[in-house]
């Protein structure tokens, strides 16, 4: 009752507080009831002022700084809610800055606290200090450095509105150690404007109108869309446009599950390892239509042979998106739940269903050339495809998946079916090995009701394995499958495929991955076998703890259709 | 085709704004010519003349990538001809040369230069102008005995009065929509 008071004290009233208490009752006053984070020297007084919100504000302790923030990436893109992290000064800060590039690059809304060294010792080389604020300066949307506890409430609350306002990304406030012993009459109101910053451009009607006659007259039109649908919570709005314009509509890697993928209008995905008909048919469309996604050149290929034919519009609530890799000829600006829901006022009702049919065609093709090999194989040896399949079916496709980088994670993507919005999460710009296990750990902690599995390969396991220490702590009941074909296998399957086999690092002699998950009490089983799978994987999902499911596969298997670097996206590969 | 364009950064007046607007460059491996920044005409607003030599295409999505900014309130881009545009250099030269050689006059006169002291063995003369103007008098002064010189960056004006009234309009109108907090 007393901790209840405290907190609705927290929000409303004016209380002297120390500099670190506020940052606890900032925290708080945004709803924050988890945080990540590893303590240390110059974030000390932070933690103290914690012990006595623990029941209010739960601190996961990770092994690494790196853990605490892929774990907080995790359960914001589980969640839609800001992610928080924690760290201390120096190398505590530095730890955290893979994770923020890769939560700038995806547009995950964070907020990284870390402590610094005290005010007057700035510059001094002092015992871990490090100029984080110029360090994370080019991966932050926003950062700021507070030397004065009265600074605090005002510090965080415009970090919370910047971290998820607009596009979302990561934001880093930098707190002095004097500034957290300081005193403060402690405020909190929350941030709703900061005055040279406009995060959701207004809407032009003008566009939408140019958007509309263009999709309207289009004879081939295609949808792209991105994270952007998830991240504006356009979900509904995306479908509603789709459905009556009856576009085909392909998702890039991070628009996965925006859209169910048995919808009859998705046409699966894009990219070097998307699939075949919305790479073949980019370059055939009369109308591109991309929606909340950035024509990464994962996407794109080759700039110069890209969609050329095709009149593009893209809609997108970050200006400098536009025209950024691909010419565009009708720019919608703005958040595209409201751009969508105007758009399809705008737009007649339609059918492309001869269009649909060239996609549905080139299917064909890839499931005879690709899909039915690796998910029904003739030899011994299990495929990725078949673990995945196995997955997502015994899980009824509700699932949500974290995925690592390389090969595992484009099987994966390629070859789960998705039910509901939110339930793929993976590092897709930065590429970031080692995100999955704490992101997925993190998920877990945010939707504890979802079912949550990682799939990693054995490469990317290695780099942050030492979360399985934070998963045991926190009986986080997270699934692990670890796909292992004792390669660095995406690396040299491009060694295979452009550097004449010649595997240079690429091959690893791996641990015994069951013993090491048994140190940390975590149950597990290792398997080889066809016979084993099923059997397995629902021991794995039946589990009521976590879980770690070692299942070796081909070694030397690739991941087709493939876009070569350099290629156009109609050269796209079946071998 | 590269050619040189006028970037004029509106920001708030905050630490570290410096490195963000410079990492926009640095990481598309660009050069910035000059950079210049002062105080606005509107109090609490910063503001930055940069020089880059590049393409129109680049330069747009340069300045879109300022804009986006948290702090940047506004970004624009402007060829030589749409603004008037200065810059400052600074020259040391040897007194003894200056006087063996007639220098003075010819600077005052032909050159349109300063003279802003004249101490024992040396004097500065100040030249403002286009850079082409101000190097034209390093090449001159060059073999009369130069000791040291510097150069500034460039400030510019835009010339479309609307576009500056627009421009002083967002500004204004961003402060006017100040947010609540105790600092911004």
């Amino acid at each position: 009752m007393q901790m209840e008071a405290t907190i609705a004290q927290s929000v409303s009233e004016k209380v002297k507080t120390s500099g670190a208490e506020a940052v606890i009752r900032s925290l708080l006053a945004e709803k924050v009831d988890l945080l990540f984070g590893y303590p240390g020297g110059a974030i000390m007084p932070v933690y103290d002022a914690l012990f006595h919100y623990q029941q209010a504000l739960k601190h996961v302790l990770t092994r690494h700084e790196q853990g605490a923030i892929h774990a907080a990436q995790g359960y914001a893109r589980a969640t839609g809610k800001v992610g928080v992290v924690m760290a201390t000064s120096g190398p505590g800060a530095t730890n955290l800055i893979t994770g923020i590039a890769d939560a700038m690059i995806d547009s995950t809304p964070l907020v990284c606290i870390t402590g610094q060294v005290g005010s007057h010792l700035l510059g001094t080389d002092a015992f871990q200090e490090t100029d984080i604020i110029s360090i994370s300066m080019p991966c932050t949307k926003w950062n700021f450095q507070v030397t004065k506890a009265e600074e605090i409430p005002a510090a965080l609350a415009k970090a919370f509105y910047i971290a998820q306002s607009g596009r979302p990304g990561p934001v880093l406030i930098d707190i002095t150690k004097d500034a957290q012993f300081g005193e403060v009459e402690f405020e909190y109101s929350p941030c709703q404007n900061v005055r040279s910053y406009k995060p959701e451009p207004p809407i032009n009607p003008e566009a939408i109108e140019q958007a509309a006659e263009l999709i309207n007259s289009a004879k081939r039109p295609f949808v792209l869309f991105g994270q952007g649908v998830i991240l504006g919570q356009a979900e509904e709005e995306f479908k509603s446009f789709i459905e009556k314009t009856g576009i085909p509509a392909a998702s890039t890697l991070l628009g996965l599950s925006a859209l169910p993928t048995d919808h009859p209008l998705n046409v699966g995905m894009l990219g070097m390892h998307g699939n075949y008909g919305p790479n073949k048919l980019t370059n055939e469309c009369d109308v591109l239509i991309a929606i909340g996604m950035r024509f990464d050149d994962r996407v794109t290929g080759d700039l110069s042979r890209y969609a050329v034919q095709a009149k593009v519009i893209h809609l997108d609530i970050d200006p400098s998106e536009i025209n950024k890799n691909v010419k565009v000829q009708v720019p919608v600006l703005g958040n595209c739940k409201e751009t969508l829901k105007h758009l399809t006022q705008a737009v007649k009702r339609k059918s492309h269903q001869a269009w649909l049919e060239q996609f549905r065609a080139y299917d064909q093709i890839e499931h005879e050339q690709v899909i039915e090999p690796e998910l029904k194989p003739l030899g011994p040896e299990l495929t990725m495809g078949e673990v995945i399949r196995q997955v997502n079916e015994l899980a009824r496709g509700e699932a949500i998946l974290v995925t690592d980088v390389g090969q595992h994670q484009m099987v994966a993507c390629r070859y789960t079916h998705f039910k509901q919005t939110k339930s793929n999460i993976t590092s897709g710009g930065l590429g970031t090995m080692g995100f999955c296990l704490p992101a997925a750990l993190g998920a877990k902690l945010g939707t504890p009701d979802r079912e949550v599995v990682a799939v990693i390969g054995d490469g990317g396991f290695q780099m942050t394995l030492q979360e399985l220490g934070t998963i045991f702590q926190t009986k986080a009941a997270v699934k692990i499958i670890i796909l292992n074909n004792s390669f660095l296998g995406m690396v040299r399957q491009w060694q295979q495929l452009f550097f004449d086999k010649r595997y240079s690092s690429t091959e690893m002699v791996n641990p015994d991955f069951v013993k090491i998950a048994e140190g940390y009490g975590i149950k597990g089983r290792s398997i080889k076998q066809r016979s084993q799978l099923k059997e397995a994987v629902a021991e794995m999902l039946d589990h009521k703890e976590s879980y770690l499911l070692e299942v070796h596969v081909g070694k030397e298997d690739n991941v087709f259709p493939m876009v070569p670097t350099g290629a156009s996206v109609s050269d796209v590969r079946l071998s | 085709m590269c050619k040189d364009f006028t970037i004029t950064v509106f920001t708030e007046d905050h630490i570290g704004l410096l490195n963000r607007i410079t990492s926009v460059f640095t990481r598309r491996h660009l050069n910035i010519e000059s950079l210049n920044t002062s105080e606005s005409q509107i109090p609490g607003i910063h503001r930055f003349t940069i020089v880059l030599n590049t393409t129109e295409e680049i330069v747009q999505k340069i300045v879109l990538q300022l804009e986006k900014q948290v702090e940047v309130i506004k970004a624009v881009y402007h060829l030589d001809e749409e603004t008037v545009f200065q810059e400052i250099t600074l020259f040391k030269v040897s007194v003894e040369q200056a006087a063996q050689h007639n220098l003075v006059e010819r600077l005052i006169r032909d050159k349109n230069a300063r003279i802003l002291s004249v101490e024992q063995d040396f004097m500065i003369i100040e030249k403002t102008g286009h850079k082409a103007e101000n190097d034209d008098l390093l090449e001159f002064l060059r073999p009369f005995g130069l000791i040291d010189y510097v150069k500034s960056g460039r400030v510019s004006l835009i010339k479309p009065d609307e576009e500056l009234k627009n421009l002083h309009e967002l500004v204004n109108e961003a402060k006017q929509a100040n947010n609540n907090q105790s600092f911004n």
